[in-house]
């Protein structure tokens, strides 16, 4: 699936919920299920601090395509991580970089999204950038 | 609960009423207040002192031979009065209008840098706030002092002895905060500021936290220096008080230049203008000045007798239903604490518990509270912390319960 379909998709499934009860349930559930990041790149390099929780992230890449995993200390920031992950995961670098992330308004995660909220996930977006700029570069 | 409430609501109630924001509703659900410790809510009498400068009297103060400019003049240094008379300071130049706490913080430890060398001690509390940390570090870079602290115990309370024993002929600064945000303990500064004269040390009392709750005698406990902001007792942000004995503020230098604090100006040299205008280089925030006057108005006409025995019933009540909840523990068990309770549910992360709280409309914070060398201690991560103002009822803390059980639920 292309990025834009994993978008699409996601919002969908969000669509179905009625309040906010279910979409933070749901948020919560996926949490559990993160791909999670092997403790050994559980850094200090890795970390990205925000004041509010912690959040790790790792990038590898294998036939062209990059995979993610992460890690955070709070579950709701697990949840929205695991679905950024879910988008950007197994896509190649270019598509990661030129992707427009429009999925985050739909589902109403944009106030989690939001630079002052300090719970490190609009560095986490940024770091995913960064990992897609580093593998494009490699593969040129 | 019943006789409880039927004892407390009547006040509250009425009291609620003047606080134009408690009406409103966050995520579709009536707001419940509980970060008073960040910020307390301004009642209709203080925004209308605002809006009232700034319709009838906005002008610049001191030396305008206007009449606009003597009306401002006149109401800001009223403020300064009425703030002297709350805090009862001597004089009324011993109270320097100030951006806030840490404005009069830095305001200090910057007037110390002259008068330290190295080998001299400074004493700050285990308890502090960031902003009471770094600028005694800063200082101590600066002048080659040694910054020592005096450690807590598992209830967030000073260990005195240590505090006794760190007191020495090189001790030249005390810092202690009245009250601790992140935990609630009173601090007994009392006996701090004693024992720290003894040895012929400078105290300053960090007030951020106990003006809403306490109106310290400033001449009675002979402290120093007393630093506070209005944004926690029910005025505007942006503005607090430096309190510092004249003989104190005379010797510190001028800490920024500017207008206003000067008395001659050459390029050959400049003296400087009296207290307490010495310290307040350029225009002021005399809206903020004015407004805070009348939140000290306002805080009086409630009383502050009455506001500690509400607010102790409300943290008395909270704290009972909190910790039945299974897996709670409260961080901070002073025996003399204000109405601030920092806790945490089993291994539920602080943050996960505030945004699901946000979504019932309830207010409260959580992180390390700025505070993160207490968090270290108790090796945690942050807590949730929810504080109390006169204006909160029994009611909101039932849902406030509620909530929280409901959202353990989710997050298990």
């Amino acid at each position: 699936m292309t990025i834009q379909e994993v978008q699409d998709e996601i919002i969908d499934e969000f669509s179905m919920f009625e309040d906010w009860e279910e979409r933070y349930q749901y948020m919560i559930d996926l949490g559990k299920t993160l791909p999670l990041i092997d403790e050994k790149y559980k850094t200090e390099d890795n970390i990205i601090k925000g004041c509010q929780s912690k959040v790790w992230v790792h990038a590898d890449m294998s036939n062209d395509k990059i995979n993610f995993t992460a890690d955070s200390d709070a579950i709701i920031t697990k949840g929205i991580i695991a679905i950024l992950i879910r988008a950007f995961s197994n896509q190649h670098p270019k598509d990661i970089i030129e992707a427009d992330t429009y999925f985050i308004d739909k589902i109403g995660l944009k106030e989690h999204l939001s630079p002052t909220r300090a719970n490190g996930l609009v560095s986490m977006v940024k770091q995913i950038k960064l990992y897609a700029i580093a593998y494009q570069t490699q593969l040129n | 609960m019943s006789k409880l409430a039927e004892h407390t609501d009547f006040n509250a109630k009425t009291i609620r009423q003047d606080f134009p924001i408690l009406n409103r509703e966050v995520n579709g659900k009536p707001l419940i207040y509980f970060d008073n410790a960040a910020t307390s809510q301004t009642p209709q009498q203080v925004i209308d002192v605002i809006v009232d400068y700034y319709s009838n009297y906005n002008a610049n103060i001191h030396r305008g031979v206007h009449s606009l400019s003597q009306e401002a003049t006149d109401a800001y240094e009223q403020a300064r009065i009425k703030i002297q008379h709350h805090f009862n300071a001597k004089h009324a130049h011993e109270i320097i209008f100030t951006a806030g706490t840490t404005h009069g913080i830095n305001l200090v430890a910057n007037g110390f840098s002259s008068l330290l060398k190295k080998g001299d001690e400074i004493i700050v509390s285990a308890l502090e706030h960031h902003s009471n940390i770094v600028p005694w570090q800063m200082l101590c870079e600066r002048t080659g002092a040694r910054l020592k602290v005096i450690p807590m115990n598992e209830n967030g309370e000073l260990i005195l002895s240590e505090f006794d024993a760190l007191l020495n002929e090189n001790t030249k600064l005390v810092f202690v905060n009245h009250i601790s945000n992140a935990l609630g303990t009173i601090n007994p500064i009392a006996y701090m500021i004693k024992e720290a004269h003894k040895v012929g040390a400078a105290v300053l009392v960090d007030g951020a936290q106990s003006c809403p709750h306490i109106k310290p005698d400033l001449q009675a406990l002979d402290v120093d220096f007393y630093v506070c902001s209005a944004h926690k007792m029910c005025g505007p942000t942006g503005v607090g008080i430096l309190y510092g004995k004249e003989e104190w503020l005379k010797k510190l230098p001028p800490y920024q230049g500017g207008g206003e604090m000067i008395a001659e100006v050459s390029f050959e040299k400049t003296t400087y203008a009296d207290l307490p205008h010495k310290f307040e280089a350029g225009t002021p925030n005399i809206a903020g000045g004015i407004a805070f006057g009348a939140a000290i108005d306002y805080m009086n006409s409630i009383g502050f007798k009455n506001i500690a025995n509400y607010e102790n019933k409300l943290l008395e009540y909270a704290t009972e239903q909190l910790l039945l909840i299974e897996g709670l523990k409260i961080y901070g068990t002073a025996k003399n604490k204000t109405s601030v309770i920092s806790f945490n549910i089993g291994n539920i992360h602080p943050y996960d518990i505030g945004t699901i709280l946000d979504k019932m409309g309830i207010a409260v914070r959580t992180g390390h509270h700025c505070a993160q060398p207490i968090m270290d201690y108790y090796k945690i991560p942050g807590t949730i912390r929810a504080s109390f103002m006169f204006y909160n009822t029994i009611e909101e803390i039932d849902t406030f319960i509620t909530a929280l059980k409901k959202a353990v639920l989710m997050l298990s």
